[in-house]
């Protein structure tokens, strides 16, 4: 009985049965709210804390998972994550009818695409995460760019350089330099691997042409006037405070630089001049005239594979992802919707300018997710351990020589 | 320090006639002791043969079917990376500056704590402060201290920069890790060594004075070979604990800018990418190496363990 005290999953086998729901620490005051509107007569759901960092979130779930944790009834996962989870058999796959809803015509492709693993749904999609191109109307009109057709990641280089601005990406060694990545790689036509449900055995398609191209973008930043000093080290923090000073800058970052600077108007870091000389734009293309793949994050709700209570754990996701649930997290915390519906709500129009809010669904409906595949966490860092430093990146090299590693890697001949 | 000494062996060979009461007392302490090896074998042994035996399969805990017996590959893979030899060799030179540093410092906070005759109990427990904070603690407070944005080593140093990253290059960083590993266990090393300044006898120190020696000479001649084997017992424990470093680095760096230890690409491996095969190769390399290690330093330095525990 003591060490029940620290566990909520100690409700003993009478009563009312509780669902632990594990969130990641983002928008943590809705869902608190999101969980106790779709507690019902037969269960309650408690809320359970997962680390701030995705690779500790994906730590301790995989560690409560792999034990058979029947107390893991509901969890936030990011997106990458579900194949991984899927294929270790730690998720519960969703009975058609829930699998139906879950993927319905309501929701975005690019967030329907991140739920399914070898033709089954294993989790419902929560919020939907997506890249554009923020920038400076006034650098954008000083380069001369049309910003209203597709621009390419020439032509903002470019017009950075050209005009004393610069071009903010992320590209420290972690997971967002693996989304420019694959962002890149997909916005030329191609991917990292194919054939993804082989396991290690997936084909490896970073030695390409879109490889290449992906890698000339980089190394012409890099090189460029336009990169950022930090550069090396930059992630989605580094390169806001540049937008406003100088000439300003074109930046690729999630959907939450709006609110972000929207508040920096209400404290007064910021002026509302500024801040119209705010713009937005779809993610650039790597290859002029080929559509870009902006990158796909957010959070799915899974149900673990050995909760005593699956039946109302599937009912709760279902609850907890309603298009009223999402509006409420994008109106409360700025985390945009997986569902068409939520986007024309009045309440999201009120909070966001109706071509942004326009702009957001586009993205995560044509968006390209990252690989999927059961060692994501593996190609992942194999990926970021050959293109990082940015640098150093190379076309004629950097493609081939990561394609060898990570079949070295993949085959268990090299470390990582 | 057992309460009770072993009895003293005879001259001869052959071994003394056990009474019948004696026998009775050894089985029964055989009995008593039984359910605690029991125990010892379970949480020790158990790990430890599961991991071998883990080591002989590529086996991912996400892709759990694929799992396949590759026999001694995923050691071979180990020991052919350059990435390997490169983390033993940033290991090993964590291990050997730290324990060198601690034994300098170490010794001489000994020497203060044995010697001082004011406010003995103060200044002995500011000494020992440090090894009561937990090493992660001590890792994020020297991280920030380290840290160019709002730490104060820039600041104290005329020679640098005040934006100097510390963390930036291999070296700087392998640097702020070893200060902040020194400074949380050099008050282990001075405990061990007080102990063994304990042990030598004020008698030989004034017979030493009598005979005319230096402060010096006393240190050299009398002191230090006298405290031989608590020196080593201190020695070997520090570099077996130094060689198994985890704690600072994961806080200070994560690994980055090549400053992982052999622990923290086992951690990697075995933990954050799943690799349950190649990362209990790497366990058990690891835990080889650290058997090395201590037999090295018991065989080169001669330490008699058992002297050192006044037994005998």
């Amino acid at each position: 009985m003591l060490l029940c005290t620290g566990l909520a999953a100690c409700s003993g086998g009478s009563g009312k049965p509780t669902l632990n729901w594990y969130v990641n620490p983002d928008g943590v005051d809705t869902l608190k709210a999101l969980a106790s509107s779709c507690s019902t007569a037969d269960y309650d759901i408690e809320i359970q804390l997962l680390p701030s960092g995705a690779t500790d979130q994906r730590t301790q779930l995989a560690r409560r998972l792999a034990a058979k944790d029947s107390s893991t009834d509901l969890m936030s996962l990011d997106p990458v994550f579900v194949a991984e989870f899927a294929n270790a058999k730690w998720l519960e796959r969703l009975p058609d009818d829930a699998a139906s809803k879950a993927t319905d015509d309501d929701v975005l492709a690019g967030a329907a695409e991140t739920v399914t693993w070898d033709d089954g749904v294993y989790a419902f999609p929560q919020w939907a995460n997506t890249q554009v191109l923020w920038y400076r109307k006034s650098l954008a009109a000083a380069g001369g760019l049309d910003m209203t057709q597709p621009v390419t990641w020439d032509q903002i280089i470019d017009a950075a350089a050209d005009n004393g601005g610069t071009v903010g990406v992320q590209a420290n060694k972690y997971e967002a330099y693996v989304v420019l990545i694959n962002a890149l790689i997909q916005g030329a036509g191609g991917d990292i691997i194919s054939d993804n449900e082989a396991g290690k055995d997936a084909k490896i398609d970073i030695d390409s042409d879109a490889g290449r191209d992906a890698a000339a973008v980089i190394q012409k930043l890099a090189s460029s006037k336009a990169a950022q000093p930090d550069l090396t080290t930059s992630n989605e923090g580094t390169s806001l405070g540049q937008m406003f000073g100088g000439a300003g800058e074109f930046m690729t970052n999630w959907t939450f630089v709006y609110k972000n600077y929207e508040g920096l108007v209400d404290s007064g870091d910021i002026t509302a001049d500024e801040f119209a000389d705010l713009g937005w734009a779809r993610y650039p293309a790597t290859v002029e005239g080929e559509e870009s793949k902006p990158p796909i994050g957010g959070i799915d709700i899974g149900v673990g594979a050995f909760s005593k209570h699956t039946d109302f754990a599937l009912e709760a996701a279902a609850c907890v992802t309603s298009s009223e649930a999402q509006v409420d997290l994008a109106v409360n915390e700025g985390l945009m919707p997986s569902r068409t519906s939520a986007y024309e709500t009045p309440e999201l129009a009120e909070a966001y300018p109706p071509d942004l809010l326009q702009l957001f669904s586009e993205s995560v409906d044509s968006g390209g997710p990252r690989p999927k595949s059961s060692y994501y966490a593996t190609i992942s860092a194999a990926v970021q351990s050959v293109w990082h430093s940015p640098t150093s990146v190379d076309p004629d090299k950097t493609p081939e020589e990561s394609a060898k590693f990570l079949r070295d890697v993949l085959d268990g001949k090299a470390l990582l | 320090m057992t309460a009770v000494t072993a009895p003293p062996r005879s001259e001869g060979a052959a071994k003394p006639e056990l009474s019948d009461r004696a026998r009775a007392e050894t089985r029964l302490g055989q009995r008593l002791v039984a359910p605690a090896i029991v125990l010892m074998l379970v949480v020790t042994a158990f790990p430890m043969i599961r991991a071998l035996y883990l080591s002989l399969f590529s086996y991912s805990l996400t892709a759990p079917e694929d799992r396949e017996f590759v026999g001694l590959s995923n050691y071979l893979t180990a020991l052919t990376d350059s990435l390997f030899w490169r983390d033993t060799f940033v290991t090993v030179l964590y291990m050997l500056v730290t324990v060198s540093v601690e034994l300098v410092i170490g010794f001489v906070f000994a020497m203060v704590m044995h010697r001082v005759v004011f406010a003995r109990g103060v200044i002995r427990t500011s000494i020992l402060i440090p090894y009561g904070i937990i090493t992660v603690v001590s890792g994020f407070a020297w991280q920030f201290a380290f840290s160019f944005q709002n730490g104060f080593v820039n600041d104290w140093l005329p020679f640098l920069d005040t934006d100097f990253n510390w963390f930036g290059d291999t070296t700087p960083a392998v640097i702020a890790i070893m200060v902040s590993e020194i400074w949380k266990t050099t008050p282990f090393m001075s405990l061990l060594l007080l102990a063994g300044l304990a042990q030598v006898s004020e008698d030989m120190i004034e017979a030493a004075k009598v005979d005319g020696a230096t402060w010096w000479q006393r240190l050299w001649k009398v002191i230090l070979p006298n405290m031989r084997a608590a020196i080593m017992v201190a020695v070997l424990f520090r570099a077996l604990d130094a060689y198994r470093i985890f704690d600072n680095i994961f806080v200070m760096t994560s690994g980055a800018v090549n400053t992982e230890s052999i622990s923290f690409l086992t951690y990697r491996q075995t933990i954050e990418q799943f690799q349950l095969g190649i990362g209990s190769a790497l366990s058990v390399l690891l835990f080889l190496s650290v058997l090395v290690i201590a037999w090295l330093i018991v065989k080169l330095f001669k330490v008699d363990l058992a002297a050192a525990r006044q037994e005998g």
